[in-house]
Parts: structure tokens; sequence; C-alpha cells
């Protein structure tokens, strides 16, 4: 496109250019760039809805997950008198966003997908949400604050009940302040994970690594802060001696791990079955059609080969030389070539 | 320039190429990590996955819990409230070993534990209770220990004073045994495990277990002799001696199995919610115009 384009490309929320014959100016001033007219179908409906999604579902993800880890200390406030004593040790604060859950994020908004490119075209529909602000919105972040509130009450007060008053298997304590944060802790992470477990809906092996091998990572720097080693170094920075290998072992801990879990996930996974049933919007339809056609596969219509008895072609002969008829009766210059099928984005 | 333009150039984004030149292609490479074509799972919720679940979870839980809460009913437990006592006294001092509010404050009352011998004689028998072990290994073995040295405890803590809410210093915690004494003092130890909330029950003694012909507490009537040093009537403190037995599960705490009953029950429940739901929306939506 020409100079003259250059301020509607700036002015736009997204310009696109397009090179060609009248110079590189408006290609240089716009956000996106390619050569061919008919790109901007992918452009669009490919990888712009993908990164709208992967957009929308970042953001709830992430607000949820901090406002978990937050909360809790609102709970406790009215167990400790108000004295703002953490329910987390410091160094879980200081990991929590930059170690154990920056990646699993990083997967989400990298390769989430909900829908591959093929369906992606054959729809244009699945547009629509986009245009609509249907995934994230005043509503949506509500949604998102609640759901994150009720998980904090479960990830407090369930650890709490079971601490409370009791004792370890041989007797000797469990409700204090270190196995409380321990917990707590534990019950976090696992939680947060089951969650962007169940937001994720295309799983590729990246997402695998990322998404259970921060859980593993969370253990091993675990059973790492708290070792001997570590706390008798530095006793006044790593306070949490013994307190993992204490506790881990007590079938207490891990019941009350799982209930926690469980407690939280129930109506998320409740609520994404049962939304599209009870309170569908028009893209849910066309996701029920594409999973209707994935489980039940078209039939292939068997091709039945025209037998003839002879093969039979059309052909004009104009002779005006001895000699070329037999080359037109022979059919090589009415034969087709045939289709090559590639899906390049870039090859027309 | 228009007229070298060669709609075939694969070029995208460039300058129209030079004539027969070999301009560097910025295509992206046609690998599935690039083309977004990695090989995945795609999940999605249906009816037939997330129904089940729902019931799964109930069947599951509900003999769990029904188990957690039969364990802890069977869990022995004897309580002794005892009464509120005179106000609390305080005085300032100096150097202190241990410091810290949180070992000024350490528990000092003293419970012994007496059988009746029978209605008409009434000769009490101490029963034995065990002072060590009442603390995690970590602690007692790694965590806490006392200054180096091989002069007696009392020279090596000869500098300091005691807690000023301490009757006796530091060192003479139990002076019959060294390996109880001094900072690796096992109720010292256990103390300063804080707790996470306000109600919270530390271990006192142990009573070991007899072999089986013999019950460690046989029937009968007990004597708890309590000499009550520590105050609690300034914040309107609680103080309960219990007795009780410990199982796999810890001591009784009805709350988990009590949870997981009622979460599992819940589930199952709204499992048939669900299932009532998916019958009657599935067949209006099979009905319905789908055509989009």
């Amino acid at each position: 496109m020409g100079a003259n384009d250059v301020s509607m490309i700036k002015a736009a929320h997204i310009g696109v250019g397009i090179s060609g014959q009248e110079g590189m100016q408006a290609m240089l001033n716009s956000d996106f760039a390619f050569s061919q007219f008919c790109y901007l179908q992918r452009l669009l409906l490919v990888h712009g809805r993908w990164s709208y999604n992967r957009m929308c579902k970042f953001l709830s993800y992430f607000f949820y997950k901090n406002f978990v880890f937050t909360l809790v200390h609102f709970w406790y406030a009215f167990f400790n008198g108000f004295s703002a004593q953490a329910v987390y040790d410091t160094w879980f604060i200081t990991c929590y966003n930059l170690i154990y859950t920056s990646l699993p994020v990083l997967g989400l908004s990298l390769f989430e997908q909900d829908v591959n490119e093929t369906w992606s075209l054959h729809f244009p529909e699945l547009y629509i949400p986009g245009q609509h602000n249907l995934y994230f919105n005043k509503k949506e972040f509500v949604k998102c604050l609640i759901h994150g509130i009720y998980s904090s009450f479960v990830l407090f007060f369930v650890p709490m009940g079971t601490i409370y008053n009791s004792e370890r298997s041989d007797g000797k304590d469990i409700s204090d302040i270190q196995t409380f944060c321990l917990i707590v802790q534990t019950s976090l992470i696992w939680m947060v994970t089951v969650q962007i477990a169940l937001k994720t809906t295309y799983w590729t092996m990246i997402s695998h690594f990322f998404i259970w091998g921060s859980l593993g990572f969370y253990f091993c720097i675990l059973f790492f802060l708290y070792s001997d080693g570590l706390c008798l170094m530095f006793p006044s920075i790593f306070q949490f001696l013994g307190v993992a290998r204490n506790t881990m072992n007590q079938s207490q801990i891990w019941l009350s791990l799982i209930l926690s879990v469980i407690l939280c996930v129930i109506p998320a996974f409740g609520y994404q079955f049962l939304q599209p049933l009870v309170w569908p919007v028009n893209v849910d339809k066309v996701f029920d059609r594409i999973n209707h056609c994935k489980t039940r596969p078209p039939q292939v219509r068997v091709r039945t080969k025209l037998k003839h008895p002879s093969l039979r072609r059309s052909a004009y002969a104009f002779s005006h030389k001895q000699g070329f008829g037999a080359l037109i009766t022979s059919g090589k210059t009415t034969k087709t070539k045939p289709n090559k099928k590639n899906s390049f984005p870039v090859k027309k | 320039m228009a007229m070298n333009y060669n709609a075939k150039d694969e070029v995208d984004g460039g300058p129209p190429g030079a004539p027969g030149g070999t301009t560097k292609t910025r295509r992206p490479d046609n690998t599935a990590f690039k083309q977004q074509r990695l090989p995945a799972w795609q999940p999605f919720l249906t009816a037939g996955t997330v129904l089940p679940t729902f019931f799964i979870i109930g069947l599951i839980f509900i003999p769990i819990g029904i188990g957690i809460f039969v364990t802890s009913n069977n869990i022995r437990e004897i309580e002794n409230p005892s009464k509120e006592c005179e106000p609390y006294r305080r005085n300032e001092d100096k150097p202190i070993a241990p410091c810290g509010a949180i070992a000024n404050s350490m528990f000092n009352d003293t419970l012994e534990l007496f059988l009746v011998a029978n209605e008409s004689d009434p000769t009490l028998t101490l029963i034995p209770l065990k002072r060590k072990g009442i603390a995690w290994w970590t602690d007692k073995n790694v965590k806490f220990r006392n200054p180096p040295g091989t002069e007696s405890l009392k020279e090596r803590f000869k500098d300091t004073t005691n807690p000023v809410n301490w009757l006796k210093p530091v060192y003479e915690l139990d002076p019959e045994d060294e390996d109880n004494n001094g900072f690796i003092n096992e109720d010292f130890i256990v103390w300063m495990r804080t707790a996470a909330l306000p109600t919270f029950r530390k271990l006192y003694r142990l009573i070991e277990r007899k072999n089986d012909l013999h019950p460690t507490l046989p029937a009968g009537r007990y004597y708890l002799n309590i000499t009550y040093n520590y105050p609690v009537h300034s914040f309107d403190g609680r103080k309960r001696m219990i007795l009780s037995t410990v199982s796999w599960m810890g001591g009784k705490n009805p709350f988990l199995g009590i949870a997981y009953i009622t979460i599992g029950s819940i589930s199952f429940l709204l499992g048939v919610v669900l299932l009532v739901i998916n019958h009657k929306y599935r067949n209006s939506n099979n009905t319905a115009d789908i055509t989009i």
C-alpha cells in the first residue's frame, strides 16, 4: 500500500501493511507486514484469535493465583491477633511468582490453542468473542476474584482444621507455625497446578514438562531449603530445619492436601462443564459442532473407479501437416498436473 | 522496478528482489514448533468425563471419611480442665540465656499422675512419665545445641542469667540427665516450636506402653498432682491436661473425617444434579437449530 495509507495504519489499533509495488513506507509503519493480501485471513482467524485466547487465559489465571496466594493472610488475621504474621515461609513468598509458577503460565501463553488452524479457518464465527470482548471483561474479572476468595478460604481452613488441637502419629507437635506454613504452601502449589492443568486445552510435551516439572522442582527446592546443611550454615535466614522431613511422612497432611485441592477445583470443573450446557453463547455451539465432527469423522466417500472400456479423450486435431494428428490424439497435451496440497502459510 | 517484480518471488516483507539476485529468504522455518503444529493432546470436558468424576469423588471420599472418622473416634481422650490463678508479675533484667519472649514464656507447670491402689488402701503408685522423646528428632539433635566445651554446663553458662519468668536457670532444667539439660532440654525444645493458632496442644510427657498382658493404665481411680506455676489469667487463657492415645493419623481430630464425608456426599449430589441437567439440556440442544 502506498505512502498515503501510512496515517491510516498508524491510527488503527493494529495496522497491517502489505509490501508491494508502492514502496516500503506502509510496511515500516505497520504492526504486521506481509506480502499477499490473502494472508490477512490467517492473521486474523488463526493467529489473532489464538493470541486473544492466550492473553485472556493468561490474565485470568494470573489474577487468580495471586488472589489465592494473598487472601489467605486475610483469613489468618482473625487467628493471629491481626499481627500480620505470614502464613508462608519467606523464601516461598520470594520464589512463588518467580520460580514455582512462572513456567506453567509461560507455557500456557505460548502454546495454547482451543482449536487448530484448520478448524479456525473453517469456522470464522469463532472470531466473534474477540470482537465482543467475551473472554476477559469486568464480569470475568469478578468471577476470577470470587474464585480466588473461595480458594483462599479453603486453603486456610482445611489445614487449620487438620492441625487444630492435633498431633503427629507419634504424639509429637504438628500444630506449630512452621508445619502449618508448609501445609498451606504445598496445598497452594498443588491447587494452582491443578487449576492450570484444567485451563490448558492443548497439551504439548513442553506443557507437560513445564507444569509437572515446576511441581517437582518445588519439592526439590523445598527439601533443599529445609535441609540440615543449609539451615545450620545460615541459621537466621533458613529457619525451617527439618520441617519437610517431619511433616511429609504424616498421612493426615496428604489427606488434607487432597481435600483442599479437590474442594477448590470442583466448582471450576463443574462450571466449565455446566456453562456451555445451560448458558451457551454462540461460540459454544460452534465448539459443540467441532467436537461432534471430531468424534464422528465424516464418512469418507469411496470414489468408485469409473471403468471405461477404453480411455476416451476429446481432442480436436487440425493437421496442416502430416504427423501432428498423432501427437494430439495421444493425449499428452490434455493431461493436467496433480494438485499439490500444502499447508505452508507462505507458499500459495 | 515494477517491471522486474516477480509474483513468484518468495520473499515476504522485503523489497522486490534484484533481477536474478539471490535475496535471503525470511520465511519462518517449516518446523512443527515454529508453525504451531506441535503434537498435542486436546482434552474437552464432556458429560462423559465430568459426570463420572463427580461420582467417583463421592464414592472414594465417603469411605475414606468414614474410615478416618472411625479411627478418630477410637482414640481415647480424657480431659481435665484447670482453674485460673493469680495475676502475672514481671520485672526487668540483663543478659538472658535463652533470650526472647517465647523462651521467657516457657511453660513450667509440673504434672504427676498417680494410681490409687483401691478404695480401702489409699497408697498412690506413681505412673512413670517419660520426659525424653517428646521433641522432633531434628530439633533435638540438629537444630538445638548446647554451647560447646568440656566443662560443666553451669560453667559454660556462667555469664548469663535466666529469663525473667524462669524459676531456675537453663542449666538446671534437668540436672539428672546431661543429655536433657541446657538448650537441648526437650521441654524447652517443645515449647520453642511455636504454635500457629491461639489454641494449641503440646506434648508434655509420654506414657510408655507395657507389654500387652498388662494394661498401661488399668481401670481405677487416678490422682493428678499439678504444681501450678504458669499464670494464664492475664490473657484469659485456659489450660487443660489431656491424656490421649495416638494412631496413624495422630490424635483425636474428627475434622478430616467429617470433611471427607461431607465433600464426598456433596460431590455425589452434584453429580446427580448435573446428570439431570445434562439429560434435560442435551435433549433440548439436540433438537435446537445448530446451523450457524
